[in-house]
């Protein structure tokens, strides 16, 4: 119960990009086509999973036996760095078909502020939800529920870029970064409906 | 270049927040009161001086191959002693900007400055581009969350970080006539976009301006010549 709880509150209700503001670089830059969104989420899923997966269980077998939690910052960017790049190397061997479509997103995503809060967040913060640092499967639901929360948004997002960009009444200077902006307080509006829900 | 044209054009002709449009995240997620905005402000600052004297202070060291590892490395270490002292010594500062702190890491300026000015310049060079590109950061975000809190408490409050003692409290008119919602996540959103549409607004008149005073200069250099033949 609590995981679908945790689940739902990663996506819906403590959204990264709606509500904790994570992410908007790429939020403002990639989505003005849903493909290159759907592209970007989809390594994002990847990258932000595995990577959360990897900083949970260094900071857990190997930093806080040896006392050493206050390395978590450097060694959980190592993490991400060179995971990312293995994972474009190894792509680009085997995968020729998925390079093709995720391998430009791959060096976007190392400096994406959610990969690293994930990590941050399961292995040193306690869960909204029961109060406690993150058990195993709470770190598996809630790392793989906070990309699908940023790629429904994302996705979202970009469609209605698609038809702003069609449409010619937007004011001049609202043109670009502006009528984005003002696009997203009216999802961050909608999505604060969701905030009565557990 | 000149040592004041490096400091000054972090503040003002490339402001990150305001015409670069770099490190949104900390924009929207600290400006909803002035007192953390400040706060973040400093850190960035702070962080952006270490960084930027020791990424040049090592520029001859580093292998080209290797470099950007090396910078967020060099920029992870000095965002944990920034939170470490922080943590020590304005407890709940630390604990409002909570992981926006340690993100830090991955916001593009520090990078982006690291790669762009640190790693080609001399120290002293490189320290005033952090200072003035730290500051322009700054004044950023005092100014949006001064347009936020205004608008959305109808008063202005500054908490200095150490003692957490309230230095002003100044109400500009009363709280019911303050729209709310400026301090909430939408009204993150909506006063950027607004920001940002302002900005885009007033390009159009300062160029026309910056063309006209071209002109003028353009015009007396031609009629010059002319005179003194």
């Amino acid at each position: 119960m609590n995981l679908i709880v945790l689940a739902i509150s990663a996506i819906l209700i403590n959204n990264f990009i709606l509500t904790r503001f994570l992410g908007i670089c790429p939020f403002l830059g990639v989505s003005r086509k849903i493909s290159s969104a759907l592209g970007m989420s989809l390594a994002l899923i990847l990258v932000v999973f595995s990577s959360a997966m990897l900083s949970y269980g260094f900071y857990f077998l190997v930093l806080k036996p040896l006392g050493l939690e206050y390395l978590y910052l450097v060694s959980f960017i190592l993490i991400i760095a060179s995971f990312v790049q293995f994972v474009e190397m190894f792509m680009k061997k085997y995968m020729v078909g998925l390079y093709k479509a995720l391998g430009i997103y791959l060096p976007l995503i190392t400096t994406n502020c959610v990969v690293l809060t994930v990590a941050i967040d399961v292995a040193t913060k306690t869960n909204g939800i029961t109060g406690v640092g993150f058990t195993f499967p709470e770190a598996i639901v809630y790392s793989l529920a906070v990309p699908v929360g940023y790629m429904i948004i994302l996705i979202l997002f970009s469609a209605m870029q698609e038809k702003l960009q069609i449409n010619s009444k937007v004011p001049a200077p609202f043109k670009g970064n502006g009528i984005a902006l003002v696009t997203a307080a009216l999802m961050a509006l909608a999505f604060a409906g969701f905030g009565g829900l557990i | 270049m000149k040592k004041s044209k490096i400091f000054t054009s972090g503040i003002f002709t490339s402001n990150p927040i305001f015409v670069l449009f770099l490190g949104m995240c900390p924009v929207l997620a600290t400006t909803s009161s002035f007192s953390t905005a400040f706060g973040m402000g400093l850190a960035v600052t702070a962080v952006l001086m270490l960084t930027n004297i020791l990424i040049s202070a090592i520029r001859k060291l580093v292998p080209n191959e290797v470099r950007i590892p090396v910078y967020i490395v060099v920029i992870a270490t000095v965002v944990t002693i920034i939170e470490m002292i922080m943590k020590a010594f304005t407890p709940d500062l630390a604990a409002t900007l909570g992981i926006y702190l340690s993100i830090i890491v991955v916001n593009c300026i520090i990078l982006g400055r690291a790669e762009a000015f640190a790693s080609k310049n001399s120290v002293l060079d490189s320290f005033l581009d952090g200072i003035g590109t730290g500051l322009g950061f700054l004044a950023g975000l005092l100014i949006i969350s001064l347009l936020r809190e205004v608008i959305g408490t109808g008063a202005l409050k500054f908490q200095e970080p150490f003692a957490n003692t309230v230095l002003f409290n100044i109400r500009l008119f009363p709280q019911e006539y303050a729209i709310s919602l400026f301090t909430q996540n939408a009204g993150a959103f909506l006063m950027l976009g607004l920001v940002a549409a302002s900005i885009n607004a007033l390009k159009g008149p300062i160029q026309r301006f910056k063309d006209k005073q071209a002109q003028k200069k353009l015009a007396k250099v031609a009629a010059k010549p002319a005179t003194n033949a």
